[in-house]
């Protein structure tokens, strides 16, 4: 039974890791990484919000509430850049804090006794994930997570397949794609909102601050690697996979954090990498 | 009711000096186009404070502020390294160093919580700040961060003007950007750590942001803007340490963040459209 835990622990970490680094790729390539940190953090506002007007936290309304919040956090930054008052970064850095200090004061005021801890929301509870299980018609159908992740990343999967053209015009060439007719803009909430429901669902596993460690830390690994994108979409998930199995055996072993330990393996082997590119590569810069 | 006891004038003092340096600091970074090193630096301080916590085992407020300024310190310095050897643009690796500092940050906080000593609100105060256990200690400690980086800036003025505006013309007049550079970032990580303990971690990139941006509509001046964005964090600093000590159940840093935004929203929309220097593209 305990093994069984374990195992499901994996597999959900491991979905997880997958998933966030498939729309990962594309904000490293694009240069908005940061936008899952704001869009992790902002998505708390969601989730109160849809709480204090359902009253369970465990209802699909705090699904889509939040991944609603995290869509808007993208478009009141597109439009704060858009007013050219502000640089793109700041507009970033000004738009989360608002929604996160919201939902504090929220949570403060309306929902202080009520289960939102706003320790558990900034960190995951990983370890919790497996017994929070799905019953259809009364019948035992496995963890939760493993079926949120599951559709996620079938979803991400899909959605990549298909857009790989525009996605890649888009994100290499923005103004070549906008002469050929593709709308960068629909493009870029496509990906906010693909970003958004994968934030969403792996909210509870890793938190608001580690998703960015899953989703942007092996695409970043993957572009050192490789020049082409489509091998940066499979050596991504592969490394991130290998990452969640040798970050879940640590922390095992030294029983800590799992989210934790799985985003520290992540920092260390880019380090490893750019130790690599610092000794064996000319500086770039010297270069150009 | 307020009370406007020692510990009130105390909690406000603090606030208002941490938000001053920030709002200084704030025009440097949003200058820079470097508006998300904020939040970097601050979650990179969080393996340093734990790492400190778990050799000194006391919460010695100056002990944790040198372990906080050299993890983000090393932070920074990776953030360098990242942009100097790779191609990955500047948003990337600031958000791995962001990330990976804190998994490494979480792990050593699932250590320290074993030992009995341990502090269950530790990482809610970093993340969140608590304006209200501000301590003389702690005011003494901001106010010489405080005076520091106030000086600095004044003795290094031209030298961070020409830094912002024109790094070429600087170069060809001889003048090392690269110490300017360091010196502004050492200045920045202190502003960052002292304002850890006011607003936290999450919400310091939006008090140095925030007040920055809404005096920048205002003004083409360096000098101008930074003191209507002092003028700014002041005032959101006062009325959100006053709201938040007025009525129960209100944390300081949310009410401060959320009150500095409005200002910069108010700016955004009512400062007159007469900046000449538009805003082209982000890099």
């Amino acid at each position: 039974m305990i093994n069984i835990i374990y195992l499901q622990l994996l597999i959900i970490a491991m979905l997880t890791a997958v998933s966030c680094t498939l729309p990962g790729t594309f904000l490293v390539l694009r240069g908005t990484s940061l936008m899952s940190d704001a869009i992790g953090h902002a998505i708390l506002l969601g989730i109160v919000l849809t709480f204090l007007v359902t009253k369970n936290i465990h209802s699909p309304f705090v699904f889509i509430g939040a991944t609603i919040v995290g869509i808007a956090t993208a478009a009141i930054t597109e439009l704060l850049i858009w007013t050219k008052r502000l640089m793109h970064d700041a507009a970033v850095a000004l738009v989360f804090p608002l929604f996160f200090s919201i939902a504090i004061i929220l949570i403060n005021l309306y929902a202080n006794d009520i289960h939102i801890d706003t320790d558990a929301a900034l960190l995951g509870e990983l370890a919790f994930t497996p017994f929070n299980k799905l019953y259809i018609f009364g019948q035992d159908l496995g963890p939760l997570a493993i079926w949120v992740m599951t559709i996620i990343l079938m979803v991400n999967c899909i959605c990549i397949y298909f857009w790989y053209p525009t996605l890649k015009i888009t994100t290499f060439n923005p103004d070549y794609a906008y002469t050929l007719g593709y709308n960068p803009h629909l493009v870029h909430y496509g990906l906010m909102t693909l970003t958004s429901i994968t934030i969403v669902g792996s909210f509870d596993i890793a938190g608001a601050i580690l998703v960015v460690a899953f989703m942007i830390v092996p695409p970043a690994i993957a572009y050192l690697l490789t020049q082409k994108l489509s091998h940066m979409l499979i050596i991504g998930p592969l490394i991130a996979i290998l990452n969640t199995i040798a970050g879940y055996l640590l922390s095992y072993a030294l029983n800590v954090s799992i989210a934790g330990t799985i985003a520290t393996m992540n920092g260390l082997l880019f380090a490893l990498i750019l130790l690599y590119n610092i000794i064996c590569k000319e500086d770039i810069h010297l270069k150009l | 009711m307020i009370q406007f006891d020692y510990t009130f004038f105390i909690v406000l003092l603090g606030t208002m000096l941490v938000g001053i340096t920030s709002g200084i600091i704030g025009c440097f970074i949003i200058l820079q186009q470097e508006s998300l090193f904020g939040d970097a630096l601050a979650h990179a301080a969080l393996p340093g404070l734990a790492i400190t916590f778990l050799y000194t085992g006391c919460k010695n407020s100056s002990a944790l502020f040198i372990g906080a300024i050299i993890s983000a310190g090393i932070g920074a310095y990776f953030i360098l390294l990242i942009h100097r050897h790779t191609t990955l643009k500047k948003e990337t690796s600031l958000g791995i160093v962001l990330s990976t500092s804190f998994g490494l940050g979480t792990v050593l906080l699932s250590v320290i919580q074993r030992y009995p000593t341990a502090h269950k609100s530790g990482i809610h105060t970093f993340l969140l700040g608590n304006a209200a256990t501000l301590l003389f200690e702690d005011l003494v400690i901001i106010s010489i961060i405080a005076a520091i980086v106030i000086m600095t800036v004044v003795a290094c003025w031209k030298e961070f003007k020409i830094l912002i505006f024109d790094k070429e013309f600087a170069y060809s007049l001889g003048i090392q950007v690269s110490y300017s550079k360091t010196i502004l970032t050492i200045i920045t990580i202190f502003t960052i750590i002292i304002g850890l303990q006011t607003v936290g971690a999450v919400l310091i990139s939006s008090l140095l942001i925030a007040p920055a941006t809404a005096a920048f509509q205002w003004t083409k001046k360096l000098s101008s803007m930074i003191l209507l964005s002092c003028l700014c964090s002041c005032i959101s600093t006062t009325l959100g340490t006053i709201i938040s000590s007025s009525l129960t159940h209100l944390p300081t840093g949310p009410i401060i963040i959320i009150i500095a935004t409005l200002c910069t929203i108010f700016s955004i929309i009512c400062a007159p459209y007469l900046l000449t220097i538009r805003i082209s593209s982000h890099d």
